[in-house]
């Protein structure tokens, strides 16, 4: 048997460990938040800032980002290109869902895998893939073109939420309202996706944020027209290295909070 | 509603498994025609060629006859000549010269430099005028890997993308020593993804526990620690890791000042395999803690408290009682990690330096600066089996449909 005060090392080795590991998730991305207000254009922190000298703070990236033309062309590209993604997604998963929950669909399984596998398939793959045969439909280097990608790219997160959603759905409500002779499209839409709407508003998210993050993509696929805000962090990180691109990243990470807090809350919505 | 007439006149209506089909369908189609058919169009790609073949086909159709030992009769020089002419012609020749010189290089310029001659030549004998002006035409290889690359259709670029090749013979050998290149590369993918795997499921199982068993809004609180990283941009964390490990970065000043390394001697974490290994780690680290704690959350917490209460120890109360019943968590968090790791491109590319490049970067490399497109489709073939394979894994293991999301 071991003593309580070696369990009380032993839990509390736990937790110290524990501690190390949720800051190793969370340090780096707080770590920018401070360096976006760098007043030099430097990518670490200055004596100056260190000593919270308020010369050595300042709001000069973020200025310098939203006067860019390029920056503003890039989230224009990426709102465009990311909504529409979205849209297109979000109905067809929503619709492919409400089939594969259905026991009676036949090969469900296969077709399951079938609609998940573009969230699994290594993206430099999909990337070269749709490279090649959006040229020959004269796809690439348009706006259609990414938007069709990145809508292929995004239902399997439609897929996978709504399913999870409609798995707590209690189909004898759909019957009731049947029995009272509500026709399958006044089911659905009076009361299967009012029930189900946390789901598919979770599902459209994820697939926005995928389309808002893709970058392989728009690497191999799109033209200067089409340059989106993680294609030009890309160009940002391999070329010219900014702290405008910090400023760019804090933006990001307060978009990715919000997408999250509305998913969890959407999600506890739909738990109770 | 026109469901009561409907049923008077005995129409049957689609059965429930139709039903569903005609919602999924949609979806499968779009799919099929923005996906699956890139992804097929791609397979294709990396076993059919038909640059070459198009355009010297009378070369090609008399080389068949050919016995490779021997320089070929007049007449395949006299086809070749006016092919190549035509060729150039065309604007083709640089495409099919390119193809022939991935075959045997320094055909490239034999080919380009013979072509731009040949205007100058009236009349045969062919054979002598082009080893006149290129010597490569009187030897047997240069025919040979003319009438290889001429192949419709060839296994040759999945030979080369595991460091094989025929030789003249046409059984299958590896690559002399110093153009072996591919298979390292796959090793090194297969090793750093089962590190990466294995580092993730160390330090990822024990924060999903304390996050299972924690109170509710503790637990809901670490919870968004985890996936608050899960929805940050790939971008932003590749750049959060530049920030902190660069020469000049975060990590080196801080000892640097704390004294634990001099000036001179900053440490080299990024731009090479440590780079890419402690972003993929933490790229991938919440895809091992959420299935893990959604398993573990299920697990009542008075099993272990009883098996302790009977004596077990600590270590057996965990190894007998609790691991177990976490092994669906485990298997579901490693084979996802490990799937998207053997994928993994964007990390690699920009903080891997030269030393941390895995497969995929090669695909890209071979698509944007190589051009050598069929050998990216031959790789990427290889690789996208590997993926399929670990899928239908999962699927048996797990459970496709079991999958969540965050």
């Amino acid at each position: 048997m071991t003593t309580t005060a070696e369990q009380g090392f032993w839990h509390i080795a736990y937790l110290g460990f524990c501690a190390l590991v949720f800051a190793f998730l969370i340090a780096p991305i707080l770590v920018i938040v401070p360096l976006s207000f760098n007043a030099e254009p430097y990518f670490t922190f200055t004596e100056g800032m260190l000593r919270l000298d308020a010369d050595a703070w300042s709001l000069r990236w973020y200025r310098q980002v939203v006067e860019d033309e390029e920056w503003s062309r890039a989230l224009a590209n990426s709102l465009l290109i990311g909504v529409s993604a979205t849209v297109l997604a979000t109905a067809l998963g929503t619709l492919a869902a409400l089939g594969l929950s259905n026991p009676a669909m036949p090969a469900r399984r296969f077709a399951t895998g079938l609609l998940i596998s573009p969230m699994v398939t290594p993206v430099i793959i999909s990337a070269a893939g749709m490279f090649f045969f959006y040229s020959e439909l004269g796809l690439a280097q348009t706006h259609l073109g990414l938007i069709l990608a990145h809508a292929a790219l995004g239902t399997p997160f439609v897929v996978i939420t709504v399913t999870a959603t409609l798995a707590g759905y209690d189909e004898n409500l759909s019957r009731a309202a049947a029995s009272m002779g509500a026709g399958p499209l006044t089911v659905f839409r009076r009361v299967q996706l009012p029930l189900i709407a946390p789901g598919v508003v979770s599902g459209g998210i994820f697939a926005f944020a995928a389309s808002f993050d893709e970058v392989v993509v728009v690497l191999f696929m799109g033209g200067i027209e089409q340059r989106t805000i993680p294609r030009q962090m890309w160009s940002g990180i391999r070329e010219e290295i900014s702290p405008a691109i910090l400023a760019v990243a804090v933006f990001l990470i307060v978009f990715a909070v919000l997408f999250l807090l509305t998913v969890e809350w959407l999600r506890r919505r739909n738990a109770r | 509603m026109n469901v009561v007439p409907e049923q008077k006149t005995g129409r049957t209506r689609p059965g429930p498994g139709l039903r569903a089909a005609l919602l999924v369908l949609p979806l499968l189609v779009f799919i099929g025609v923005t996906f699956l058919a890139p992804l097929a169009n791609m397979l294709v790609r990396s076993v059919h060629d038909p640059v070459v073949a198009d355009a010297l086909p009378g070369t090609l159709e008399k080389l068949r006859d050919w016995d490779g030992r021997n320089l070929p009769d007049e007449a395949i020089y006299e086809a070749l000549a006016g092919e190549l002419l035509k060729s150039r012609e065309d604007r083709t020749l640089g495409q099919v010269a390119t193809r022939i010189n991935r075959v045997q290089s320094g055909l490239r310029s034999a080919l380009t430099r013979t072509a731009r001659r040949l205007g100058n030549v009236e009349d045969g004998p062919w054979r002598e005028a082009m080893t006149g002006i290129h010597a490569a035409w009187g030897e047997t290889g240069t025919w040979l890997a003319l009438r290889e690359a001429g192949d419709r259709y060839t296994t040759r670029h999945y030979l080369n993308a595991l460091d094989l090749q025929r030789d003249p013979g046409g059984s299958i050998v590896r690559q002399p020593e110093d153009r072996r290149i591919y298979l390292i590369l796959f090793w090194r993918t297969l090793l750093v993804s089962l590190g990466v795997t294995t580092l993730c499921l160390l330090i990822g199982y024990p924060v999903a526990r304390l996050i299972a068993h924690a109170p509710p809004r503790r637990a809901y609180l670490l919870l968004i620690l985890v996936l608050v990283p899960f929805w940050t941009s790939l971008l932003v964390r590749t750049t959060s890791w530049i920030v902190l490990l660069q020469n000049q970065g975060v990590l080196n000043d801080m000892f640097v000042f704390l004294g634990v390394i001099g000036d001179d001697g900053r440490l080299a974490m990024i731009y090479n395999m440590t780079g890419t290994f402690v972003a993929m780690t933490h790229v991938l680290l919440p895809f091992m803690v959420l299935p893990l704690y959604s398993v573990m959350s299920a697990i009542p917490r008075v099993q272990t408290s009883a098996a302790e209460s009977l004596g077990a120890t600590a270590w057996q109360s965990f190894w007998r009682v609790y691991w177990p019943q976490t092994l669906p968590g485990v298997g579901a968090g490693c084979l996802l990690v490990f799937i998207l790791a053997i994928g993994y491109y964007i990390t690699p590319a920009l903080v891997g330096g030269s030393t941390g490049q895995l497969i995929s970067n090669m695909i890209a490399f071979h698509m944007q600066s190589s051009l050598n497109w069929s050998l990216a489709a031959a790789l990427g073939g290889i690789l996208l089996v590997c993926v399929a394979g670990l899928y239908v894994l999962y699927d048996r293991v797990v459970g496709i449909e079991r999958m969540r999301l965050g």
